[in-house]
């Protein structure tokens, strides 16, 4: 067995007990990326000498007795939306391709202060906004366990990356679903934490009131390991919540006794794959093999939530990625062109003796908005930006933006009545397995609608993990989803290790690679 | 709801985003298309609801009045397509630049 094969709580008692180092370790990894990452395409970056300069320097310090933090000595991937000090930080956009932030994260501090190794950045959709990872201008991720189709978004190559053994933990962002749909989609275990449990300082921002950072792994057991690093309060941001962090790592394997799951009618409805639900309601067999007690519980607004979300979301990104200016950072058109095409426009005007039309030129400093802008942002991007745009403009803010914030309202208390009765929901995390490439770029509403079951999760503020449960007739990994109450990412873990000690669905390793 | 090509036209400016009339076309159907399934919510009663704005009920956060250290200027200017010393520099806004 391969050393890529173990889980990071197996890695991290190797290196404890001596029996390899971080650098033997990260060459491993590395090594795997460069044999599989040309198929898979889910790292932007590698700076190997980096990554092992920093494992020899962690073994060293091993070596001579020091004190190390949690994490030492393994490999952990970045989602690109993470700015890193001095490092390329792109978002997959070519608005940011030769952006070099000058700090890093909070997480990413924290991570180096837990002496983990971190091997690279990952791909995703271009700030963040997709489900498929086909919105990455570098292009997209390829799904481990059938290239052919997505790996989900926007956490795709954190997802696939582990995925596919290229690293044993990896750090995603999820506003509407994209840690939990890529790790559905591929096959992993992956945590939206409650916003505010992990500070969002440094993770660029695409909704500000719906972003969260959180982990991906192979095991509930891993992604308790890491979590209790990346969570806690952070005077950077305000919003971070200032409450003490459970021990994830040593809670997370206490199995819970008489636990309570509900099972939202609405997501069991119209849309889900006959296939996907099965190994939802195997899986939810399990748990009552394990002696939780389920019952049948209602979120009557879900039906509402996507509508909500494609409001929410796009007015916050439009005032957010308004920021992209050309002048502070990242990509600026080419000036000498610009002005050439001002004058050709202007000439054009002035022969046509069309006066409003002159009064009416953008003089130079607005175009060159535009043209970096549009040049910067790629085609779903320059799409929510629009949206947003229009749905916060006079006359419609009302009717679409305060609207969707009342709803926004409606669908939390729904979640809120639902935990008066039971300790946590499951149900699907999206409604089919991973899709082909190119299936649904033309349409975004049926990209949007594909995050039918994630976005709640968002709007309400609370917790959700994605578990592997099952495999559809083709082969794809089918996930599971469980929310809890606000701050209970314990409960969480605990049931996710539970399952995972009773099935074997998260030991299975796409076969084609 | 539909909204016309003219309406996206004058958000693209809005936006500061610079559309060619193929992606006006594009962007006008799709946008129409949205606008029209997030009609969905008109059907709820909204007018007793409070709008919820944020997931917490934090209200001001505020931090000791004391001098901090800051980004450096070089820093700051590092990553600007076109800077001098002191400052960003951007196509001249008035007159003819």
């Amino acid at each position: 067995m391969s050393l890529t094969d173990l889980t990071a709580t197996e890695l991290l008692a190797k290196l404890t007990q001596g029996e390899i180092t971080s650098v033997e370790l990260t060459g491993v990894f590395l090594d795997r990326i460069a044999a599989v990452d040309p198929t898979i395409h889910a790292f932007l970056r590698i700076d190997r000498p980096a990554a092992l300069a920093r494992a020899a320097e962690i073994d060293a310090r091993r070596a001579s007795g020091q004190p190390l933090g949690a994490l030492a000595g393994l490999p952990v991937a970045l989602k690109d939306v993470l700015c890193t000090a001095g490092e390329p930080t792109t978002c997959a956009s070519r608005m940011l391709e030769n952006f070099r932030p000058p700090y890093d994260a909070t997480v990413v501090a924290r991570l180096r202060a837990a002496d983990a190794v971190l091997i690279g950045k990952t791909n995703m959709d271009e700030f963040a906004m997709g489900g498929s990872n086909e919105n990455s201008a570098f292009g997209p991720v390829h799904n481990p366990w059938d290239t052919d189709r997505v790996p989900g978004g926007s956490s795709g190559g954190s997802a696939a990356a582990v995925a596919a053994r290229m690293t044993p933990l990896a750090i995603g962002s999820d506003t509407g679903g994209s840690i939990r749909c890529p790790a559905g989609l591929c096959g992993v275990t992956g945590l939206k934490p409650t916003y505010g449990r992990v500070s969002r300082y440094g993770l660029v921002a695409f909704a500000s009131s719906l972003d969260q950072i959180g982990p991906l792994a192979r095991t509930a057991e891993d992604v308790a390991l890491i979590l209790g690093v990346l969570a806690g309060h952070d005077p950077a941001d305000s919003t971070s919540v200032d409450r003490p962090v459970p021990d994830y790592a040593r809670t997370v394997s206490k199995p819970l006794s008489g636990l309570r799951l509900g099972l939202a009618r609405e997501h069991f409805g119209e849309g889900l794959e006959g296939q996907v639900e099965r190994a939802v309601r195997e899986a939810i067999k399990v748990y009552e093999s394990l002696g939780a007690t389920v019952r049948e519980v209602s979120l009557p607004h879900s039906k509402y939530a996507v509508a909500t979300y494609y409001l929410i979301a796009p007015c916050e990104a439009s005032s957010n990625l308004a920021r992209y200016d050309g002048a502070h950072y990242g990509h600026r058109t080419n000036q000498e062109a610009m002005l050439a095409e001002l004058e050709i426009e202007r000439k054009a005007l002035d022969a046509a003796g069309d006066t409003e039309g002159l009064d009416r030129l953008d003089n130079a400093l607005v175009r060159m908005y535009r043209r970096t802008r549009s040049e910067g942002f790629g085609p779903e991007v320059r799409r929510r930006v629009m949206l947003g745009t229009y749905a916060l403009s006079a006359g419609y803010y009302d009717a679409y933006y305060l609207k969707a914030l009342k709803v926004r309202r409606l669908i939390r208390q729904d979640f809120d009545r639902a935990f008066e009765e039971v300790d946590l929901l499951a149900g699907p995390v999206t409604p089919t397995p991973a899709f082909r490439l190119g299936e649904k770029v033309d349409d975004p509403l049926s990209m949007y609608l594909f995050d039918l079951f994630t976005i709640g999760a968002n709007l309400a503020g609370i917790g959700g993990i994605s578990i592997p449960c099952g495999f559809s007739a083709e082969g794809l990994p089918i996930g599971l989803q469980l929310q809890a109450p606000p701050f209970e990412e314990e409960r969480l873990l605990r049931a996710a290790h539970m399952f995972q000690t009773a099935t074997d669905w998260h030991t299975r390793k796409p076969p084609a690679i | 709801m539909a909204i016309s090509r003219e309406e996206v036209k004058k958000v693209s400016l809005l936006a500061r985003l610079q559309l060619s009339d193929a992606e006006l076309e594009t962007m006008t159907a799709q946008l129409g298309d949205i606008l029209g399934y997030v009609e969905l919510l008109s059907e709820l009663d909204t007018d007793k609801v409070e709008p919820m704005a944020h997931a917490l009920d934090v209200s001001n956060v505020f931090r000791d009045d004391k001098v901090r250290a800051s980004l450096d200027r070089g820093e700051a200017l590092a990553n600007a397509p076109k800077h001098d010393d002191e400052c960003y520099r951007v196509p001249a806004v008035l007159g003819d630049g």
